[in-house]
């Protein structure tokens, strides 16, 4: 029991910047480039953690607070989600809707603090994010119910539990919409392509780079890692639906989850390349796109019946 | 438990008369009616928070009789947790009001508000209390029209008369739907006692859509919400609180009261509240991104949070019909926990509103920011009002919210297909107000309290006085208390429930979730607080300097350049706008060299625009052609009576004939 919490938590702490690193090293191969090494956002937090701060004189400590909440809440998410093997150190039932709603705690605090800066920048960021995870937060909770109806439960772990029951990959069309679903809810969410595109340089078109363009050093270090930390738990849930964990956390879910996160970070690389990004008005269509595809699913469940 | 409660329904009704005495002296009216308020809201919730937790049950029966009913009165589990709700909030806005109304010194008379403040809080834990028809409609009636003398209460002010009509006729409207529904239940048991109210098969339909308009219309569910918006910005801040923290929820009071006289419900039933619900839900909380008012926005959110009470009480009765008890169980314990959590933190949002209309003057959203460093307490509990509001954890509006979402989910895993498409049908809807909810309260508070001041109104503001403050505060840590210990929460709704579905047999299959709940929200806190110890640590004895917001390299940035509330709730707008009444005047820039450019853009609610006034229009156009008998001639008025009085006769006389 100790030993799986250490997993859990060792994991959840170390591996998601180096998910960051596989989708760079993705996108370099894609051009034709070296790329920086696989382990450049563990340097960058290295530097960044080393840094003083420069505080704007409009904000409030809603500006600090901002990407400490949004850290802390992407890692309570990680403790209800679980990573090797189908349990989870904090799972309750019930924790699908607190693991989406813990989400939107983090992404609220995000908002209030870029709107704290008083920047039309940081307020328009704020703007975009704020509509289009109103769109996105549908997608995911149908996709979960895809989940949970099986398993006649409300809770991750069992939820998960029941999908390693069952023959490995796509036995029943109601789980495909659901992997496509939230493959497209993890793309919203993290701000990827086509939704958002995170090496933007031009403060119009970001989203949520612009909303936390006044955060430095260690604040934008707790930025990055926080949004690296949801990356990794809305991945992981994605993971698990394609490759079921095994019932015990042991080396082989170790395994199967950081091959599944590998495989991930290597299709998000893949989309980042060959996609450009979506017009702002066809964002939403793409989200409500997702929910619909989990609706099908849905259906697909009720009138199919359950694998 | 019982006399205490009647014993401060009596205390309320004796200070509302001494303040009504007092009118000429305002601070003493005041102080009289407040003591009196807040002595009878605390001892009754004291009161009905212990026959809650001992689930007591006492009645009693008047010796004399009133005009077609007796008064009687009694308290059970749902009586007792309205009046909670009722005292909990109506004795916080007390407090507030002794801070709020001194601003009006001078200008109007405090006696009146005083007194009808405290008549309306008398009405409403009379109207709990009532098992009697009759008693049941007078204290109804009683509650509308002092609530109506509040919301007149700046009566000089022609928007706050038109939206005081407004108000009383959508509460005559409701109540005549009322009237009918308690003649019906009356003929049919032969009395107007609630004990002997039962209904079933077509009555018990009939009833059912009776309850749903006429209960509905003074819950504010879609269509029949537009008095909302109108009503509670035209009252003075503490009488909104309370009619929108606790005056509204006894219209589901009254629904849940009427379900237990008529029997298992039909299928359909739940089909009803559910639409209902989803529809109020999602058209107010976007009606409430598009209002620029801070009020309004209040009121139509409120509007949304009766959807999402709508929605619980819809798969309640959709586990009920399908006998499923766990379904049922959560859909209505979530319910009714959103209703003491909605009266909680809207009663602490229209504080905040209200204080800062007073330090500011202003209603308006896009005139006000930056004024969390003038009124910092006000600030910071606005913040945990909009948190709660946004059902975000772990603050108390998550654990209702929280409720509905696993009978939802339940209600899909397990109830034959037809309720599952039903139960899953409330799934997306929760989601979606819940994004947009985020992006409304994100929104008002950012450009309330955060940025620059974008007109002069702001360096003006002041914070509020004590009293204001000090309500503000309890209102947050309740919210707080809620949120961090839900299965306490959980175990004052439990008994009402009982009353109005069944409980499974698995009743800890809700608490033991909730007690993790709880341990999930400490962790949270314990995380936040280690990384802002790691923060303070890493940045100790390094360079910590002060700059300006990075404005791209523009040079001179000025507060105008602020993303304002509209600007804010746009790209989520666009998609709506079908459903919002949009009017846009449009004069834009043209020319090499643009002068001026003016755009003016109104919202009005579809619900109004097209349905309830052409209506009423075309109603009042029918009943127009009666108008020839009315002649103001006094002669032909007495040969009416005249008429009438021969017909009657003649009547009588074939009548005894027979």
């Amino acid at each position: 029991m100790a030993t799986d919490l250490i997993l859990h938590v060792a994991l959840l702490l170390v591996m998601p910047p180096l998910v960051l690193g596989v989708i760079q090293k993705t996108k370099a191969w894609f051009a034709g480039r070296s790329g920086p090494p696989l382990l450049q956002a563990y340097f960058d937090l290295w530097k960044l953690l080393r840094k003083g701060a420069v505080y704007s004189g409009t904000t409030t400590w809603l500006f600090r607070a901002g990407p400490i909440v949004s850290l802390a809440t992407a890692l309570c998410a990680g403790l209800v989600m679980p990573l090797a093997g189908a349990s989870s150190p904090l799972g309750f039932s019930g924790d699908v809707i607190l693991f989406v709603y813990l989400l939107g705690l983090g992404r609220f605090f995000t908002m209030a603090a870029a709107l704290d800066t008083g920047s039309s920048f940081e307020g328009m960021g704020a703007s975009r994010e704020a509509a289009f995870s109103a769109f996105a937060e549908p997608a995911l909770l149908l996709c979960l119910a895809i989940l949970c109806i099986p398993a006649r439960s409300v809770s991750l772990s069992e939820a998960l539990a029941t999908l390693s029951s069952v023959p490995p990959g796509f036995s029943h069309p109601a789980y495909l919409a659901a992997a496509l679903g939230l493959f497209a809810v993890l793309l919203a969410e993290n701000s990827r392509i086509p939704v958002d595109d995170p090496n933007t340089h031009l403060e119009l078109t970001m989203i949520h780079e612009v909303m936390v363009l006044d955060h430095g050093g260690p604040d934008l270090a707790v930025v990055l890692y926080g949004s690296a930390v949801k990356l990794f738990v809305v991945g992981a849930l994605l993971v698990h639906v394609v490759v079921p964990p095994p019932p015990e956390g042991d080396l082989e879910g170790v395994g199967l989850l950081l091959g599944g996160q590998l495989g991930l970070a290597i299709a998000v690389g893949c989309v980042e390349s060959m996609m450009a990004r979506l017009r702002l008005p066809r964002v939403p269509q793409f989200l409500v796109g997702a929910s619909v595809l989990a609706g099908i699913g849905l259906a697909a469940l009720l009138y199919r019946g359950a694998p | 438990m019982l006399g205490t409660i009647l014993l401060a329904i009596a205390l309320l009704c004796l200070s509302a008369f001494v303040a009504a005495l007092l009118t000429r002296f305002d601070r003493a009216s005041l102080a009289i009616g407040t003591t009196g308020s807040v002595i009878a809201c605390l001892t009754g919730a004291i009161g009905a928070l212990i026959a809650l937790v001992r689930q007591e049950q006492s009645a009693f029966r008047g010796t004399w009789s009133l005009p077609l009913g007796e008064p009687h009165v009694a308290m059970d589990a749902l009586s007792a947790f309205f009046l909670l709700c009722v005292f909990l909030v109506s004795g916080l806005a007390a407090v507030y009001a002794s801070g709020y109304l001194p601003a009006y010194l001078g200008r109007r008379r405090l006696g009146p508000a005083v007194a009808l403040f405290n008549l309306l809080v008398a009405a409403m834990a009379g109207l709990v209390v009532a098992r009697d028809g009759i008693l049941f409609l007078i204290s109804w009636e009683v509650m509308s029209f002092a609530s109506f003398f509040l919301v007149t209460f700046e009566n000089e002010r022609e928007d706050v008369r038109r939206a005081g009509m407004t108000y009383l006729v959508a509460s005559q409207f409701g109540v005549a739907f009322l009237f009918i529904l308690f003649v019906l239940l009356g003929r049919s048991s032969g009395t107007y006692d609630f004990d002997r109210f039962a209904a079933a098969g077509g009555l018990a339909n009939t009833c059912f859509l009776l309850a749903v308009v006429g209960f509905g219309s003074k819950a504010g569910f879609w269509p029949l919400h537009i008095w909302l918006p109108e009503a509670h910005p035209a009252a003075p801040s503490h009488v909104s609180a309370v009619m929108s923290g606790v005056m509204i929820k006894l219209g589901i009071y009254g629904l849940l009261r009427t379900l237990t006289f008529l029997g298992p419900p039909a299928v359909w039933w739940s089909t009803v509240v559910l639409l209902l619900g989803a529809i109020s839900g999602l058209t107010g909380i976007v009606h409430a991104l598009a209002q620029r008012d801070l009020k309004r926005r209040l009121a139509y959110s409120s509007v949304e949070n009766i959807g999402l009470i709508a929605l619980g009480i819809g798969l309640g009765l959709l586990g009920q019909s399908h006998g499923n008890a766990l379904v049922s169980f959560f859909g209505y314990s979530g319910a009714l926990l959103h209703v003491l959590n909605h009266g909680l933190m809207k009663g602490l949002l229209f504080h905040g509103a209200g204080s800062v209309i007073h330090g500011t003057g202003t209603r308006s959203i896009e005139s006000l920011g930056g004024l969390y460093r003038r009124m910092p307490t006000t600030a910071l509990s606005f913040l945990v009002g909009c948190v709660a509001i946004c059902g975000l954890p772990p603050l108390n509006g998550f654990v209702g919210e929280w409720l509905i979402y696993v009978g939802a989910f339940r209600g899909a895993a397990s109830l034959p297909t037809a309720g599952a498409v039903l139960a899953l049908v409330a799934i997306p809807v929760l989601a979606l107000i819940g994004g947009l909810a985020a992006a409304c309260f994100v929104g008002t508070f950012g450009t309330v309290f955060l940025g620059e001041p974008r007109t002069e109104v702001v360096p003006r503001a002041h914070e509020s006085g004590l009293a204001m403050r000090s309500t503000m505060g309890i209102g947050s840590l309740l919210c707080v208390a809620i949120g961090f210990w839900p299965a306490g929460a959980l175990r004052l709704v439990v008994p009402a429930v009982a009353l109005v579905g069944q409980i499974p047999a698995l009743a800890s299959d809700a608490s033991s979730p909730l007690l993790a709940m709880s341990r999930l929200a400490f962790v949270l806190t314990l995380v936040i607080a280690v990384l802002a110890l790691l923060r303070s640590a890493l940045l100790r004895g390094r360079a910590v300097t002060q700059g300006v917001t990075w404005g791209c390299g523009y040079a001179a940035p000025s507060p105008r350049m602020q993303y304002t509330a509209s600007s804010f709730a746009q790209p989520l707008l666009a998609p709506f706008a079908p459903i919002l009444h949009v009017r846009v005047e449009e004069d834009g820039p043209s020319g090499y060299f643009p002068r001026g450019a003016r755009y003016d853009e109104h919202i009005s609610d579809v619900a109004g625009e097209r349905f309830l006034i052409p209506g009423t229009r075309r109603v009042v156009r029918a009943l127009s052609r009666l108008r020839v008998i009315q002649q103001g001639r006094v002669q032909l008025y007495v040969v009416y009576i005249v008429a009438t009085l021969v017909a009657l006769l003649v009547w009588q006389l074939m009548g005894a004939g027979k």
